[in-house]
């Protein structure tokens, strides 16, 4: 298993819906093409929503976890 | 002696064009960009919010997205400074009866003459939830297009440079059918 490299993280913290997928659509495009964007937000529908925001981007949701009530996102640009 | 070497016979066919393709080679095909439209037809904050809200999460999601504004629903999108506009006294009555911009947009029930929004805003405040106009400003950032309805700007009397900036050129009725029939989800909002 390779180690996850993050080239950019995002503090969504705080914020509600749909802000941390506005600032995640954002910041992806200051990442290059393969590399690792982590979010880190408090809103629990951020669980579902960067699933399809995922699915509807094509970039991948490498990993999804939760500690101490802040979420965390990595997501590998497409 | 070979039967194909004979002019005239059936046996001639035409070879397929020969492969001349010298461009960049074909990549993976790419998914065709999706497509949503929302009519935002009201100026109040209950209706103004999910517009923004959906349009903003469309184009986070590469979505392309477009809204018509028409109607009562031009009206968050007049300049926050404009206080009162149109040319006749029943334009100027309109803008005075409903004040224009983002930042003065009211809720279609319990309004209690501002108590409600005042209790909206400072909820939404202490949830974290982005104002209006943090909204409009994402939206456009992310590349959403307002299309101001043009019949309302004549009504209403608004001219261009009442509206903010950045909106796509005014368009009628028969412009937005058209996209809503080559959209892949509309909305009336």
């Amino acid at each position: 298993m390779t180690t996850l490299e993050i080239s950019l993280t995002v503090d969504a913290k705080g914020l509600s819906c749909p802000m941390p997928i506005v600032k995640t659509a954002q910041a992806i495009q200051r990442v290059a093409s393969g590399q690792l964007l982590e979010v880190l937000a408090t809103d629990p529908g951020s669980v579902k929503d960067f699933a399809a925001w995922s699915r509807s981007t094509g970039n991948e949701l490498v990993a999804s976890s939760q500690e101490g009530g802040v979420y965390r996102f990595v997501i590998r640009r497409k | 002696m070979s039967l194909l070497t004979e002019p005239g016979t059936a046996t001639e066919t035409r070879s397929p064009e020969p492969f001349a393709y010298d461009g960049p080679a074909p990549s993976e095909p790419e998914a065709p960009t999706k497509e949503l439209i929302i009519v935002n037809w009201s100026g109040e904050y209950d209706r103004v919010m999910p517009t923004l809200i959906l349009a903003s999460s469309a184009a986070a999601s590469g979505v392309r997205t477009k809204v018509f504004v028409t109607f009562w629903g031009l009206l968050p999108f007049v300049k926050d400074q404009r206080r009162i506009t149109g040319e006749n006294w029943m334009q100027k009555m309109l803008s005075f009866m409903q004040r224009p911009g983002i930042h003065h947009v009211k809720l279609s029930k319990m309004n209690f003459l501002g108590m409600g929004p005042w209790m909206m805003n400072t909820l939404s405040k202490k949830y974290h939830v982005a104002s209006p106009a943090e909204l409009l400003e994402a939206c456009q950032a992310l590349g959403v297009e307002f299309i101001p309805c043009q019949m309302t700007m004549d009504m209403f009397g608004l001219k261009p440079e009442d509206m903010i900036d950045g909106l796509g050129e005014p368009a009628g009725a028969a412009t937005v059918v058209e996209l809503m029939a080559n959209a892949d989800a509309s909305l009336f909002i």
